[in-house]
């Protein structure tokens, strides 16, 4: 097991230093750089910027050295943990994270939570009355789920709640609270706000988590093993949890290794409409804007996470299932 | 024993089963009535779908999502007298639960999806132990333990913590058995326990239930569909067609003076196998058609970083020379695991031997070496060599008409198209017997035996001059199998065959093949002309081979208690 570990660990660190020549290739692409959209959008604005502090500004990020040198500029930056400068957003990108990286996994994670929690029970049950009335509710709900944007859901949640209820949903939290510091009344403010969008994101992530049990499942019922644990006298109930449901969890398990990375690019739009304030949305900006530190740093950190996921995912398909532990190279 | 050994431990009175259907209902079993007695096998023999393994589901009570119409089944205890009849309760009532694997066990075909993929033999033994008797979790480890000692598995104590992909056929099949006795049932209901094994491992299985019903006494309802399976273990036959029982009696009785003509079909069909005359010789060109030589092949192990040696790698074939000549058929037998289909697929280049060779001369006279990948680049080799597998569910895709099926080798080689393909896949079914009219349809529509003529149709719709059948006929009923049989040896006559069959069941192997070759280990043992293999073996492993086989008459049983 160590054995497998280390060799995973290391392919991750030279994934990693793969990715970070694709991030800064896919950076550089566009024409210019940030500075000259910097330029161009100050100008748009009817703004002169002095010659002479964009010069400064070109030195001190490298911007006229070879690709090669602001490669390992960028690189090094990372190693020590110096992530860069947001130009766009005038602060550093550390700070940028530190500010929303725990804003952002707390609503992916709880609606993450609420997708298992919801679509496992109605998955089975589906499953097990195929094509009761309790079936075909569920997956004419799912299909709807599936169907509907998020965005939509959002501005349709947004407008009932206003019109009906005068409530405002969005943000994360009442204006008071915004900039303070974490405290009971700031918990409960929170829980109060973050219903809304977390219910957005879960809603598609849900129905398809049903589908997917579902198939699975009904794929599994049907086994001779089924009958073999009926056989043994084995409540039907008991059957179906014990047996065919731990088999059709494998492909939902290994699901887990998407919902981290998740936690920055899902839910782009989302966020925008419910105005959260997670990371998803500085992604986009940075993007936009060519703000190279924010958007390399984030794409970056996306790759740590889908890598921290996969492998927790496969660690997980290992611990659940046997086959597939016992396949593992170098597990033994 | 205080009871009489003629008292039933369980009567099944006017049983019958519906599967509920949009238009009307269709009948699974009608009114059966027979009884168990202990320490006795009752047979339950028939062909698929005529209702055995529903027979033995309803007397359970899981017939879902069919329904029991009608009969009872009644348990009676053998000590206390007392009596429970079954159909009248809950499906997942307690009563029910507590019958099930405590005084009913089941055993069913498939040893590996019978069992839980992701839990050790041992939980699941444990869990029924658990059920039904009052004992803490060591004590029940400690049972599991014994069960799987009762049923000659090896180092139970390490077996038992193992998972049902670590053990093989036979073994797993032992695990099955060891949950089922482990609450000591006075019933045991084995559904076809042995079909999916070879005979060497048949013969075990069967020593083994033989072993523990004389030392329990149970009784045992043994489902099968094998003659010679009934012959050697059955007490009483009951004869099952479409449903009904059409004949119950004593073994001796079923098959020396059977009185259905439908018993008189089954035991006809397998002697028919089984009393074959000796076919004549054919003539032998001066040149065989596929020379194998020395062919050694291994999987897996990996290469030292210094030298060329490899370790731990697993030996499948070892030494193996054949030759194949224009127009006979080659039978290839022996075990699971012996190797035979690890040379079929060397045959179709799938395999890349480590050393030897396999010469072709194709159709222009020239020499390719199978051995090689060069060999199969211009696809004229699989033109020329085709396949016909084990499996006919799963070896035709089911989103494919057959007439698209039978088509694609034609289109894919661009040797017809339009209405002259159409022509083709038309003359294609009526060739293998089946109607031109099917073309549309999709292979689910068919029975196993239609499906295995359709891929027989695939195989020859290029004119191949070989054939590489691999357990072609293992998964079809008797009758259905030597109708297929028949159809191989009409194409042999017509086309100019020559075939190799892969099969572990001597019995057609003696009926269809010219000449055999008996493989163990990788190694071909034996080869000669089938008849003198079949009825004379030389080698001892072929001997054994042969004696394991169950022969259709109860007066002349082979098993023997080791």
């Amino acid at each position: 097991m160590t054995l497998y570990l280390v060799r995973r660990l290391v392919t991750m660190l030279l994934t990693l230093l793969a990715l970070s020549v694709v991030v800064f290739v896919v950076i550089q692409l566009p024409p210019g750089d940030f500075i000259t959209s910097y330029i161009a959008r100050l100008s748009g604005s009817g703004e002169t910027i002095d010659q002479a502090v964009i010069d400064t500004l070109r030195e001190r990020y490298q911007m006229d050295a070879p690709i090669l040198a602001q490669y390992w500029a960028w690189l090094k930056g990372m190693l020590h943990g110096e992530f860069g400068y947001s130009f766009e957003m005038k602060l550093p990108v550390a700070q940028i994270f530190s500010e929303r990286i725990g804003i952002s996994l707390a609503v992916e994670l709880l609606a993450v939570v609420v997708m298992w929690a919801v679509a496992i029970p109605i998955g089975i049950y589906s499953a097990v009355r195929q094509y009761s009335i309790g079936d075909y509710f569920a997956t004419v709900i799912g299909f709807f789920g599936l169907a509907v944007p998020n965005f939509l859901f959002a501005l349709v949640l947004m407008y009932i709640c206003y019109v009906w209820f005068g409530v405002t949903i969005t943000g994360l939290f009442s204006p008071e609270y915004m900039n303070a510091k974490w405290s009971l009344d700031r918990f409960l403010d929170f829980v109060q706000h973050v219903w809304a969008p977390v219910l957005v994101i879960a809603t598609a992530g849900t129905a398809q988590l049903v589908r997917v049990l579902r198939a699975n499942l009904l794929d599994e019922l049907n086994k001779p093993y089924v009958l073999t644990a009926r056989a043994k006298g084995l409540e039907k109930r008991k059957v179906i949890m014990r047996y065919p449901v731990r088999v059709a969890m494998n492909p939902l398990v290994s699901t887990i290794g998407w919902v981290l990375p998740t936690v920055i690019s899902s839910s782009f739009v989302t966020a925008i409409v419910l105005n959260l304030p997670t990371l998803s949305p500085i992604l986009l900006r940075a993007l936009l804007s060519q703000d190279m530190y924010l958007a390399g740093a984030l794409i970056l950190f996306m790759g740590v996470l889908t890598m921290i996921g996969t492998l927790i995912s496969d660690l997980l398909l290992a611990w659940i299932d046997p086959r597939i532990r016992l396949g593992m190279v170098g597990a033994n | 024993m205080s009871t009489s050994p003629e008292q039933p431990v369980l009567q099944v009175r006017k049983l019958s089963v519906d599967f509920p259907h949009k238009d009307g209902a269709f009948h699974a079993i009608e009114s059966l009535n027979f009884d168990l007695l202990p320490g006795k096998t009752t047979c339950f023999v028939g062909e698929s779908g005529s209702g055995k393994s529903v027979t033995a589901r309803a007397i359970m009570n899981i017939v879902d999502p069919a329904i029991i119409t009608q009969g009872s089944v009644t348990i009676i205890d053998r000590e206390s007298q007392n009596s429970l009849e079954l159909t009248s309760l809950d499906t997942d009532s307690e009563e029910i639960r507590a019958v099930r694997g405590a005084r009913i066990a089941m055993i069913f075909q498939e040893p590996m999806s019978s069992l839980s993929p992701v839990h050790t033999i041992g939980q699941q033994i444990v869990e029924a132990i658990l059920l039904h008797q009052d004992v803490n979790e060591t004590e029940a480890r400690k049972r599991a333990i014994e069960a799987l000692k009762a049923v000659h598995i090896h180092s139970p104590e390490r077996a038992v913590d193992r998972y049902p992909f670590e053990y093989s056929g036979g073994m797993r099949q032992r695990a099955m058995i060891a949950m089922a006795i482990a609450c000591e049932p006075d019933i045991l209901i084995a559904d076809e326990p042995t079909t999916a094994l070879d005979v060497t491992t048949q013969a075990e299985i069967l020593l083994l239930i033989r072993e523990l019903q004389r030392k329990r006494g149970m009784s045992v309802m043994f489902i099968t569909h094998d003659m010679g399976v009934v012959a050697e273990i059955a007490d009483d036959v009951a004869v099952m067609l479409n449903g009904r029982i059409v004949e119950h009696g004593p073994v001796d009785q079923i098959f020396h003076a059977p009185k259905h003509p439908y018993t008189r079909k089954l035991i006809d069909a397998s002697l028919g196998l089984e009393q074959a005359a000796a076919r004549p010789v054919p003539p032998r060109p001066d040149k065989p058609l596929i020379q194998i030589d020395d062919i050694r092949l291994q999987f897996g192990g990996h290469k030292s970083w210094f030298s060329k040696t490899v370790y731990g790698a697993v030996v499948a074939l070892e030494s193996v020379s054949l030759s194949l000549w224009p127009g006979e058929i080659l039978g290839i037998v022996g075990e699971s695991g012996s190797g035979k289909t690890s040379l079929g697929r060397v045959l179709m280049g799938r395999y890349k031997p480590v050393s030897g060779s396999a010469i072709y001369t194709d159709r222009q006279g020239r020499e390719r070496d199978l051995t090689q990948a060069a060999s199969f680049r211009d696809k004229q080799v699989y033109r020329e060599i085709r396949m016909i597998f084990q499996d006919p569910y799963s070896s035709l895709n089911p989103r494919m008409t057959v007439e698209q099926i039978i088509a694609e080798p034609l289109r894919i080689n661009g040797l017809a198209s339009g209405n002259e393909l159409r022509e083709r896949v038309a003359n294609l079914l009526e060739r293998v017997g089946l109607s031109a009219s099917m073309m549309e349809r999709y292979p689910h529509a068919f029975s196993g035996g239609q499906r295995q003529r359709i891929g027989i149709a695939r195989a020859i719709a290029l004119e191949p001059r070989v054939i590489i059948a691999d357990e072609s006929t293992s998964a079809l009923d008797g009758s259905v199998r030597a109708q297929i049989l028949d159809l191989l040896l009409d194409l042999r006559d017509e086309l100019g065959l020559s075939i190799i069959f892969i099969a572990h069941d001597i019995g057609v192997v003696r009926y269809l093949c010219d000449r055999v070759a008996v493989m163990h280990r990788g190694r071909v043992v034996e080869t000669g002309l089938a008849h003198q293999v079949c009825d004379a073996p030389v080698d001892s492993y072929t001997q054994r081979l042969i004696s394991a086989v169950p022969r259709p008459d109860p007066r002349q049983r082979g098993l023997r208690s080791a």
